[in-house]
């Protein structure tokens, strides 16, 4: 480990760190544009020039320089100030210096670090260079002349999205930024290109010219959009949410999000639930809580408890997954479920539905078999996580299920529940592979679990990966990832068929047989509620989707960013949201709702007050109390024991772009969802 | 003056056929296998007594660098780049040695890499010397023939390949790690250093690269020896140099002279003196365009070797020398340079990319003194802004012909400011004491 000297500051960094790393370690600051820390270094912006003595005779880039034993290294003299002082010069003579028409205006690294190296004016007389935009789709907006030449966004594209799709064309003064052929960017990830860009170059389209960022209210919370739970920031201007920004977490998401957690932020303005609404004479009437408290009264009068359902959705917190339970456990009911797409998990241990290996795990990891799952598009940051692996070395990636289009090499072994059944019978030739790694990883998606096999396919790969000895004392490389933020606090808290009680599948086929009377559907927007036929259907939920179509009464409630919540990631880390806005209208908390509709149905909830519903749902899912953290999870039985069916490994049809109501609801992301699928086809710009 | 006997280029003009047979009856591949059984240190060893310095321009000295290489051969195979890309305005000396000489090359590329422990020699060359090209690839495919290289090079036992690699005449491929990046199939732009390429160079494994004019006169120093090499010239300046004189001469040429010869000398004797004679003479770049360009006063009296030009505030680059008598238009000649490295450069590194435009605007006004006298200073700062700041040599290539001229001509540059602002009555507040 050097130590080396930093403006007579002693410091020690580790074997392989730069220079630029030593002086932050110090707590000198270094002014950067190119440098990243999770990028590869480019060293070409120069503004991090410092000195070393017995060094060369000119100021050296510290972001690429490695720290070495007894450097002595200065970056308060007069050499290096000129130094720095002149590359800003150079950066600002062809910016446009448009700042007050500029989205970043506020938040920009050019403008923050002219502040300390820029002059009052500029000395140069020449003609500015102007630089035509380019068009990247529907989410980066660009203005090339004022970008820098960074190489930030071609570095983060193509070593972390993993598509190679931005590079420098031209030379000299014009290099230009692009594509070359002019085409939309097709990550997921894309979205963080206009984070890392340190100028106005690429900015968000959708969120142009909307707010200054000292007009915004940030608030700190998590992204329910995916069940990676990526720590998110919250921007709002008023009630409205004007942007969500990724924040730190090396845990999770590092800081990457992806572009469904980014930019369906508009979606939680449209189409609301903003009042209840009561289906008088075959339509929905705006109404009152009060009648429409009434008409669930009336409607469960002399009901039997095994005639009521409950489904909570992919996006409940647990605390009003909590008082749904207990108000169908008060109501007699044993049929509730949160898996709408029918994943046959939740029952067993809880290691049996958990991400075991943690995202932070991955990078430890030296094989890896993804069965039924497509993670680049099913959770987005989980994957650029495996990518990250990969590009370590020593990981070998195998996939079993439909082909992917995946960021990393990956070897398709079919898509055949033969190929399934001869991994888990160990038969199978990568099963060699399975037993020589160390740290082995299988990785199964909800595609595969919601089968009618769910359970045999969840048993055998326990059973195989218990055999290739993936699960030992040190090392959990079982990991079932869900695609639905409410999945894993809702089987922690037992939202799954009681004693006799229906799932999803089972609810759907008593309604059409009529033996449904009651339905209430907690935001629960997936499934087909036409299947429920005359059942008396009761929508709490946010947005105006699949649910609220066939509901008798609509309750509105808040979505994600309205409500301070508890969820729990595919790893099982407990984590809480926070209020960044409040719902519109006459919105409510979900679980004040259940609380106000328990009381007059005469089966009050026991709890007032939001600490003492968290308090009911601890007692519940003990884990849920430890926030922040994964509480260590048992490792029992789970799944059934049994043949698999012959049906091959499908993934669910799902667009990407347009997986929950708040995406349905966004033009952005039916604008992208629009753009992918006429790509697909084959469309051209000239088309329509 | 160099003697005929040691002379190395002995068909630097062409007189005889470049092929193998006129190639063997030159001398070259005498004894090369003999050279090669003397084991890899030696060939290291000689090659540092001779104190040969690169030719490409820097200077660094040719055994020293081959010596970074690894002694044990690693995981990763080694490799010889041989810097063909001849770019540098002023510079034809490469190209005549391999038109002319490419036997020297080929056996220098089986030399230099046998010593350095390389699998196999990539010379890139320039794209426009498509002749060039045939010629040195028609060698390597006699040499192969003749098993000078290839599976058991010379019947030494030793397994050498040499391919050729066409640039496609970018000036930055010339810079060692723009080659690299290049010859990898990328765009050539300069690495960050270190790694230095004898540590990660071609395909991430250790390499050197070398000027065509050190591998091609390896192959005479190791059969006569070191200290004969380093017998010529001055200390720490041995051995000869090919000069390629251009410019304002009678006789425009390239020769193969000694070190430290004096520039008039070097001039009068094998270019045919200036034009209208040496009094007539303005100024000349005795390096390439990169190197800052010296009075007649210095031209009077210095020596031409690494040492003496330094001291003079220039260099000896290439060795190529660019005259210019008093037609000149000194301040265009370099606003021309000015343009040149603004298109060259690869515009990777702020200070270079950016500040390349900017001298070439400024330089082009000054041509015809469109500017204020203030702008010679701010234009001044700006080279030094540029100067030491970059990733790779460019940007203080395009910064130095500037700071010669100002430092040089600059009454020149004033004069036009001033001569302007008369034309334009502005006279009075132009003179340069007002400013």
């Amino acid at each position: 480990m050097p130590t080396l000297s930093i403006d007579g500051i002693e410091v020690t960094v580790e074997a392989g760190q730069t220079v630029l790393q030593a002086c932050e370690a110090a707590g000198v600051e270094v002014p950067r544009f190119c440098y990243h820390d999770r990028l590869e270094i480019a060293g070409n912006c120069r503004m991090c020039l410092v000195e070393m003595e017995g060094g060369p005779p000119k100021p050296i880039a510290s972001c690429a320089m490695p720290a070495g034993d007894n450097m002595v290294i200065k970056t308060n003299t007069p050499a290096v100030k000129k130094a720095r002082e002149g590359v800003m010069e150079f950066l600002l003579i062809n910016h446009p210096l448009d700042c007050p028409i500029c989205d970043q205006g506020g938040e920009c690294d050019l403008q923050d670090q002219s502040m300390a190296y820029g002059k009052d004016h500029s000395r140069y007389t020449e003609v500015k260079r102007a630089v035509k935009d380019k068009n990247l789709g529907p989410l980066v907006k660009t203005t090339m002349t004022r970008c820098i030449h960074c190489t930030r966004c071609v570095r983060f594209i193509t070593d972390v999205a993993g598509v190679e799709e931005l590079g420098a064309v031209f030379r000299g003064e014009h290099t230009e930024i692009g594509t070359y052929v002019e085409a939309a960017l097709t990550s997921e990830l894309q979205g963080n290109l206009i984070d890392l860009c340190p100028v106005g170059a690429l900015t968000s389209k959708p969120y142009a010219f909307t707010a200054r960022p000292w007009e915004l209210r940030h608030t700190e919370t998590i992204d329910v959009h995916d069940a990676v739970g990526s720590n998110v920031r919250v921007d709002t201007r008023g009630r409205q949410v004007m942007r969500v920004l990724p924040l730190l977490n090396e845990d999770i998401n590092e800081e990457w999000i992806s572009d469904k957690t980014r930019f369906a932020c508009d979606g939680l303005a449209k189409r609301r639930l903003d009042a209840v609404y009561v289906k008088q004479e075959g339509k929905l009437q705006q109404s009152d809580w009060d009648t429409g408290f009434d008409a669930i009264r009336d409607r469960l009068d002399g009901v039997d408890g095994s005639k009521i359902a409950a489904i909570a959705g992919d996006l409940a917190c647990a605390e009003s997954m909590t008082a749904l339970k207990d108000l169908m456990t008060a109501l007699g009911s044993a049929n509730i479920d949160c898996r709408q797409d029918g994943a046959k998990i939740g029952t067993g241990a809880r290691g049996g539905y958990l991400f075991n290996t943690t995202i932070a795990g991955i990078e430890n990891a030296d094989f890896c078999l993804l069965v039924g799952t497509d993670p680049r598009h099913e959770a987005s940051i989980l994957n650029a996580r495996l990518r990250k692996r990969y590009l370590q070395g020593g990981f070998t990636i195998y996939s079993v299920g439909a082909e992917l289009d995946a960021t990393f090499p990956v070897t398709e072994l079919g898509a055949g529940s033969d190929v399934l059944a001869d991994i888990i019978a160990g038969r199978h030739d990568v099963c060699s592979q399975m037993v020589k790694s160390t740290r082995g990883m299988i990785i199964v998606g909800q595609s595969a679990l919601a089968r009618a096999d769910g359970a045999q396919v969840l048993a055998g790969l326990k059973a195989i990966a218990e055999k290739t000895d993936m699960v030992t004392s040190d090392w959990n490389g079982f990991n079932v990832l869900h695609n639905a933020a409410a999945r894993v606090a809702g089987l922690d808290l037992g939202l799954v068929p009681g004693e006799g009680g229906m799932d999803v599948a089972g609810m759907q086929a008593a309604g059409a047989k009529g033996d449904l009377d009651v339905v209430f559907l907690l935001g629960a927007d997936e499934i087909d509620t036409n299947a429920f036929g005359d059942a008396f259907v009761v929508y709490i939920g946010s947005h105006g989707d699949n649910g609220a179509h066939h509901a008798d009464v609509i309750l509105p409630a808040a979505a994600y960013t309205e409500k301070p919540g508890t969820y729990v990631n595919t790893e099982g880390r407990v984590q809480r949201a926070e209020r960044a806005t409040f719902p519109p209208g006459d919105g409510r908390e979900d679980w004040t709702i259940l609380r106000a509709l328990s009381e007059r149905l005469g089966q009050t909830l026991s709890y007032d007050s939001l600490p003492e519903l968290r308090a009911r749902m601890v007692e519940i899912a003990p884990q849920l109390a430890a926030i922040d953290e994964i509480a260590a999870s048992d490792w029992g039985d789970f799944g059934t024991a049994g043949d698999l069916s012959s049906d091959d490994l499908a993934l669910a049809d799902t667009d990407y772009y347009l997986s929950n109501p708040v995406c349905r609801a966004s033009d952005t992301m039916a604008e992208c969802s629009d753009l992918k699928l006429n790509t697909a086809e084959g469309a051209t710009g000239t088309h329509g | 003056m160099l003697q005929d006997k040691d002379r190395i280029f002995t068909n630097l003009y062409g007189a005889h056929s470049p092929f193998l047979e006129g190639a063997k009856s030159r001398g070259d591949w005498d004894g090369t296998k003999a050279i090669m059984d003397k084991g890899r240190d030696w060939i290291i060893d000689e090659m540092k007594a001779s104190n040969l310095r690169g030719r490409g321009g820097a200077g660094f000295p040719a055994g020293i660098k081959w010596s970074f290489m690894p002694k044990e051969p690693g995981e990763k195979p080694g490799y010889l780049v041989v810097n063909a890309d001849e770019g540098e305005p002023g510079t034809c000396k490469d190209r005549d040695i391999i038109r002319h000489d490419p036997h020297k090359l080929v056996e220098g590329c089986l030399l230099a890499g046998f010593a350095m422990g390389a699998v196999a020699a990539y010379i890139y060359i320039r794209g426009e010397f498509y002749r060039e090209y045939e010629t040195l690839q028609a060698a390597i495919d006699e040499a192969y023939e003749a098993g000078l290289i290839g599976e058991n090079a010379c019947g030494s036992g030793y397994k050498y390949d040499i391919f050729v690699h066409r640039g496609m005449g970018a000036y930055i491929c010339g810079e060692e790690t723009a080659l690299i990046e290049s010859l990898e199939g990328k765009k050539g732009q300069p690495r960050l250093k270190p790694p230095f390429p004898a540590a990660c160079g071609l395909y991430g494994c250790p390499t050197t690269v070398n000027n065509v004019e050190t591998i091609a006169v390896a192959p005479t120093i190791l059969r006569k020896g070191g200290s004969w090499f380093a017998g010529m010239g001055r200390e720490n300046n041995t051995g000869t140099k090919v000069f390629c004189i251009s410019g304002h001469v009678n006789n425009p040429c390239n020769v193969e002279e000694e070190m430290g010869i004096p520039l008039k000398e070097l001039i009068e004797k094998h270019a045919g003196g200036v034009r209208g004679g040496w009094d007539n003479l303005l100024g000349i770049i005795p390096g390439g365009s990169s190197v800052p360009i010296l009075t007649k006063a210095t031209c009077d009296t210095v020596l031409m070797d690494f040492d003496s030009l330094k001291a003079e505030g220039s260099g000896l680059g290439t060795a190529a020398v660019i005259v210019m008598d008093k037609s000149t238009d000194i301040v265009k000649a370099i606003a021309r340079l000015s343009k040149f490295y603004m298109h060259e450069s690869c515009g990777q590194c702020t200070p270079c990319r950016e500040g390349t435009g900017w001298m070439s605007r400024v330089m082009d006004r000054l041509v015809d003194g469109e500017a204020n006298i203030e702008e010679i200073d701010l234009l001044l700062e700006v080279t030094k802004q540029i100067e030491g700041h970059t990733i790779c040599a460019l940007g203080d290539a395009a910064a130095w012909p500037i700071q010669g001229l100002m430092k040089n001509f600059r009454p020149e540059v004033e004069r036009r400011i001033v001569a302007r602002k008369l034309e334009q009555g502005e006279g009075a507040s132009a003179s340069p004491e007002a400013a």
